[in-house]
């Protein structure tokens, strides 16, 4: 499963290293990073957002193994797809393989097609598809939009995307 | 002393006497008495010229008198050895307006019109939006040389005070982006589209019988006319110095019923926006508008979001086409060069 964690970093170098070991040691998979220096604590530690890929049994040693390597855990969690988007296509969506367009944002493994609505006017006619990409956060959110821009220009399929 | 000694004389010329050339002259004649009382100017059209004619009176032109050339009801002429560049350079006036049609390829022949007017010593107010898209900085640069005005509010926007409201209004501010609907002919094309369910083809038909889109829309619906627009903001907002071929333009003609209908269902509508901020990117392309934002404007009217660092987003809508609306921000730019 998907799990959010917020933890807290001494403000030295390499800290961040040394609490992402446990993630891979432990058979995680690190989905996200993002540190936020600009948000010190009054402490003077650094937040740290984390989205990991982990057996959910394991969660509990890999905590236990970051406190004892000095690092703060605030709160972990399961991580839900928070951010939405809709965006439209429209060209020969379905001929140029739909799947495979959708299997490349469901890969990246922080963003998910979760709704798609289409209409083909007839088999020869260009069609037209409304997709809701979520993802974990708005940064996430826009990567996966990339991916579908860079996805569909290969296809010859235009993207309308919200301003 | 009476009102009359502070009443100042601006001799005018206006090169391209089309819609915009005669609404400008139907403003000046309908304004006349508010532009002596409330701005102390007393404007007289000096000289016309066209590829029909030329016309040149140095006391003022009857504005009455020349709208009949627009309707067919007068003739054109032209005086022996006269030429619209000699017109520019010889005939004694102070704001050569420049009317011409927009070239996007060559910016001729308003370019040569306008830099021979600012030689010549002339104010330059246009609404061509050709010479502006291709030689911006030669062409502010050669103004500032002279010392003489270059205005050019109605090449962007139409009425919509765009220009003059981020130089002047929002003076201090930075701007951050620009976000908005610049061509009047798609936004009507595509909320027809939405709202009566019809196919582009249809609706593109329909807007040519209306005289909303040209006989050749290609510049309008192939987003090249916004693309030409958000190049002269890229310039003159953000001190680019990009070309037409930097804008990055998808137009409409791919926009399907069935898309504007998943639109709807979606919350949005589907507008043409171009698109220019800070890091240099120009884009015209078909964006989803959520309906409750201020983008979303219907027919053929334009609008603009500016986004700033301190008064947050602005947003201006307005008629960003039609002869009265364009003349409205020619004669703004004319009062401002004189206050």
């Amino acid at each position: 499963m998907k799990i959010s964690m917020d933890i807290e970093l001494q403000d030295i170098p390499g800290q961040l290293v040394r609490a992402l070991q446990p993630i891979s040691d432990s058979g995680g998979n690190i989905v996200s990073v993002v540190h936020h220096h600009d948000k010190m604590t009054p402490s003077g530690r650094i937040p740290v957002q984390l989205v990991v890929e982990l057996d959910e049994q394991r969660l509990e040693r890999l905590v236990t193994a970051l406190v004892d390597r000095g690092v703060t855990v605030v709160r972990t969690g399961e991580e839900r797809l928070k951010e939405s988007m809709v965006v439209l296509l429209i060209g020969h969506i379905v001929h140029s393989d739909l799947r495979e367009t959708i299997d490349r944002i469901d890969r990246t493994g922080f963003a998910e097609v979760v709704a798609l609505s289409l209409s083909m006017p007839s088999v020869h006619e260009e069609s037209s598809a409304s997709v809701t990409i979520s993802a974990i956060g708005e940064h996430e959110l826009r990567e996966a939009l990339h991916i579908l821009e860079r996805t569909a220009r290969e296809k010859g399929i235009m993207v309308i995307a919200p301003i | 002393m009476s009102m009359q000694s502070n009443v100042k004389t601006v001799r005018i010329s206006i090169i391209g006497f089309g819609y915009v050339g005669a609404g400008l002259a139907e403003v000046i004649r309908r304004k006349r008495a508010e532009l002596t009382g409330t701005y102390g100017l007393d404007l007289r059209i000096v000289g016309i010229a066209d590829l029909n004619g030329i016309f040149i009176d140095e006391h003022g032109l009857d504005e009455s008198d020349l709208l009949k050339l627009r309707s067919g009801a007068k003739e054109w002429e032209r005086p022996a050895g006269m030429t619209t560049l000699k017109l520019i350079k010889e005939l004694d006036h102070e704001v050569m307006v420049e009317t011409t049609p927009t070239n996007v390829e060559t910016g001729q022949p308003g370019l040569l019109h306008i830099s021979t007017a600012l030689e010549s010593g002339r104010h330059v107010v246009t609404s061509n939006k050709g010479p502006l898209a291709l030689e911006y900085s030669r062409l502010t640069d050669l103004a500032a040389a002279q010392a003489r005005a270059l205005k050019y509010e109605a090449t962007v926007g139409g009425a919509m005070p765009l220009i003059s409201l981020i130089r002047d209004n929002l003076a201090g501010n930075g701007v951050l982006s620009i976000q908005g609907i610049l061509n009047g002919t798609c936004n009507y094309i595509l909320t027809r589209m939405a709202e009566e369910g019809l196919p582009y083809e249809h609706v593109l038909k329909e807007a040519q019988e209306l005289g909303y889109a040209e006989a050749d829309p290609s510049s309008d619906v192939k987003g090249v006319d916004t693309a030409v627009k958000l190049v002269i903001l890229a310039n003159s907002v953000f001190g680019m110095n990009a070309t037409y071929k930097d804008v990055e333009v998808t137009g409409i003609t791919a926009i399907t019923p069935d898309a504007l209908k998943l639109a709807d269902d979606a919350g949005y509508v589907i507008k043409l926006i171009g698109e220019v901020g800070r890091a240099g990117c120009l884009k015209v392309r078909p964006r989803l508008v959520p309906k409750d934002d201020p983008l979303n404007v219907s027919g053929t009217l334009n609008v603009a979001t500016i986004k700033t660092d301190l008064a947050g987003d602005i947003t201006i809508i307005g008629k960003g086409a039609g002869p009265i609306e364009a003349a409205s921000a020619i004669l703004a730019d004319i009062i401002s060069i004189y206050r």
